[in-house]
């Protein structure tokens, strides 16, 4: 047991920690600290800081013969580009319920995993989708255009042909 | 017994004989050497006595997680139907089946179904061995659903085994995980649209955080999407991650809980009897159970006096029996009989394999394995719903079963406690009857979205048939608390009506829905393409 430099300390005055409690409550402490940090470092390696994805902005030329309303879907992508009286617009076909892909149909888009029905703008007809189908930013005229995924577009946006 | 009589035997009163050449007790020793070989692997010698059946028990390390004598009430069939050496049995057979399958099996996209081809089609056994994979898979599904079930109905959840049925539940969800991460592997169109499914499943909080504008700050669902597929589509990334999880992450956290879990079984004092579990069992037949085959010796010590139960406390050992042969020769039985099932389903059936995973067209219907096809139901009203808040709420409220109940009667019998079998037979016809009826509904009505489109989504996940029927069966219980006067009788209520309905959902998605997640009679009804 430590005492003050004097020699004397009140009964009233705390204890003090014994060297060993102190020690073994240093180590115990310092351990968990460790293994926190060490958890949380760790943690961190598995969320990957590049993703290993294929460009997400493609160009697509659009056929002269494309009827209004039919969509075009370029190979690979899960995109349906239209055009129509008032310009050109970009759809993802990939539903917003559980990522399943769409199908166009004359009167939308149906997912074939859990029945939500989009109408021909994206919007929710039925089923669990919780949101509209996105539009994507599209670029360009005259039948050459270039679509990016990875921005939306409010409902609606067109390029003019 | 060990005998190192030294060789040759010599008498001190003998007249000196010329000590053995080196060369002879050398010769000698070799020739022991077999016998003493044998005999150092069972250290108390062969069982034949109880007492050396005792020390074959906890002298080897892979059964003194058994208690050395077992109890008559326990070796019924009616006590456990073997269950869980049976999920126990198919878990070995996936290990050694996958282990095997891991010598050709390659893990890439641009190989992993050429790989299970050729395990399919030119790997020796490859098919055999698959097949035996995948139908073991099924079968520990199937055997640890049972086995909740057995506990459950006869009470031996109760204290001090509330925590070996938290650690059971752990079990049951890396069992299920260990399904759904060897779902990708193959990566066929099935494996793919399965995952993509799961992983948006995981994103699915977003269906919360979108609907309060939260998302920009607070994206828990894509964090739980990304760190699961290591990207935002399924891909190489995603392959390498669930086979990682698949033949590495889960097996180590199963086989630690499985540790847990059988070493909590020992320490919690064996299986749940009955009270008077001692008295009720009949009279030992001559010579069925032979007990006592020497005069009563010592047959353990006390090694410390520890504070808390001990597994004979308070009972004497007249209904129990060595667990060699007794017990091991039944679990033998068990695991038998749960590889020659094993085997005959693989030989009638092979593991399918459809064609290779294309991003662009999902599979119409795309549906998941059948346990999981009840979720693929829920999912079907709402992602967040149906794939996480009510799986959530269900593990939970079975969590707290074991501390809700504290009650004691009925502890160790098939559906013992107040209400007893009757009130289970209600309880499953109300369980069935409010998911027919609400599926039914929906089925020919609709929901919200179709009544309302503009109607909130918050207001589609909060209120939707999975959480009317969620809702049935947790005011239906409460009604059984208070009409029985005990939590015991709601539980039996809850677990009866979540099985109905785990049941129904999987029936509904298995058979009856066909394209576009649409209700047919049957698959004669469905569309052509």
């Amino acid at each position: 047991m430590t005492s003050t430099p004097t020699g004397l300390r009140s009964r009233l005055d705390p204890e003090p920690m014994p060297r060993r409690d102190f020690l073994g409550m240093a180590s115990l402490v310092s351990t968990g600290a460790a293994l926190l940090f060490a958890l949380i470092g760790s943690m961190r390696l598995p969320k990957a800081a590049v993703l290993p994805l294929p460009a997400r902005r493609f160009n697509v030329s659009l056929p002269e013969s494309l009827p209004p309303g039919e969509p075009y879907s370029p190979p690979g992508r899960n995109v349906a580009v239209f055009r129509d009286g008032e310009g050109v617009f970009a759809v993802s076909l990939v539903c917003t319920h559980l990522g399943c892909i769409v199908k166009p149909t004359p009167t939308g888009f149906d997912c074939p995993c859990h029945g939500s029905r989009f109408g021909p703008d994206g919007s929710v007809l039925r089923g669990p989708a919780p949101t509209p189908l996105q539009w994507l930013m599209v670029k360009g005229k005259d039948g050459q255009y270039t679509v990016d995924e990875s921005i939306t577009v409010p409902q609606g946006t067109r390029v003019s042909v | 017994m060990r005998s190192d009589a030294s060789f040759p035997t010599s008498s001190p009163a003998a007249s000196p004989t010329p000590p053995p050449s080196g060369l002879a007790t050398f010769r000698e020793n070799l020739r022991q050497t077999p016998r003493r070989f044998r005999e150092s692997i069972l250290r108390g010698g062969r069982p034949t006595t109880d007492r050396s059946r005792s020390s074959f028990v906890f002298g080897n390390v892979f059964l003194h997680l058994h208690a050395v004598r077992t109890h008559r009430w326990s070796l019924r069939w009616a006590a456990t139907w073997g269950l869980g050496i049976a999920s126990l049995s198919a878990f070995l057979l996936t290990v050694i089946t996958g282990v095997l399958l891991m010598f050709y099996y390659k893990p890439y996209p641009s190989v992993a179904y050429d790989s299970i081809k050729d395990i399919h089609f030119v790997v020796p056994t490859g098919r055999f061995m698959r097949n035996i994979h995948r139908w073991a898979a099924n079968v520990m599904v199937v055997g640890v659903i049972l086995h909740m079930a057995r506990v459950f109905y006869t009470a031996s959840y109760r204290a001090p085994r509330e925590y070996n049925w938290v650690i059971g539940l752990g079990l049951l969800i890396v069992t299920l995980g260990l399904s759904f991460t060897g779902y990708l592997l193959p990566w066929d169109q099935l494996a793919y649209w399965a995952i993509t499914i799961g992983a948006n499943i995981a994103q699915s909080p977003r269906e919360v955080t979108d609907a309060l504008g939260i998302t920009e700050w607070f994206d828990y669902g894509g964090l739980q999407k990304l760190l699961l597929l290591g990207s935002t589509e399924v891909g190489e990334e995603a392959l390498i991650r669930f086979y990682l999880l698949h033949v590495m992450i889960l097996p180590l956290v199963l086989v630690a809980l499985l540790a847990v879990h059988f070493w909590r079984v020992r320490k919690d004092g064996g299986l749940a009897k009955p009270v008077d579990a001692d008295r009720r069992l009949p009279p030992i037949e001559a010579g069925v159970y032979p007990v006592f085959t020497e005069a009563p010796a010592k047959t353990y010590q006390i090694a410390a006096i520890v504070a808390g139960r001990t597994p004979a406390v308070g009972h004497g050992p007249e209904q129990t029996v060595p667990s060699m042969p007794h017990l091991f020769y039944a679990e033998l039985g068990v695991f038998m009989l749960t590889v020659a099932g094993c085997l005959a389903l693989s030989l009638l059936s092979d593991a399918p394999l459809k064609e290779l995973a294309n991003p662009s067209v999902p599979e119409n219907p795309a549906k998941a394995p059948w346990y999981f096809l009840g979720l693929q139901e829920l999912v079907a009203f709402s992602a967040f719903m149906g794939g996480i808040g009510i799986p959530t709420i269900v593990i939970l409220g079975l969590a707290l079963i074991p501390f809700l109940d504290r009650e004691r009667a009925g502890t160790g019998e098939w559906f013992g406690g107040p209400g007893g079998g009757r009130l289970v037979v209600e309880a499953l016809v109300v369980g069935t009857l409010a998911a027919v009826a609400v599926e039914a509904f929906v089925i020919q009505f609709g929901w919200l979205r179709e009544w309302f489109p503009q109607v909130p989504q918050l207001a589609v996940t909060a209120i939707n048939p999975g959480t009317i029927i969620t809702l049935i069966y947790a005011v239906y219980s409460l009604y059984l608390v208070k009409r029985y006067n005990s939590p015991r009788a709601g539980a039996l209520g809850l677990f009866t009506c979540f099985l109905c309905g785990f049941v129904i959902l999987t029936v509904i998605g298995t058979y009856f829905r066909g394209p576009n997640w649409g209700f047919y009679w049957s698959p004669a009804d469905w569309p052509g393409h």
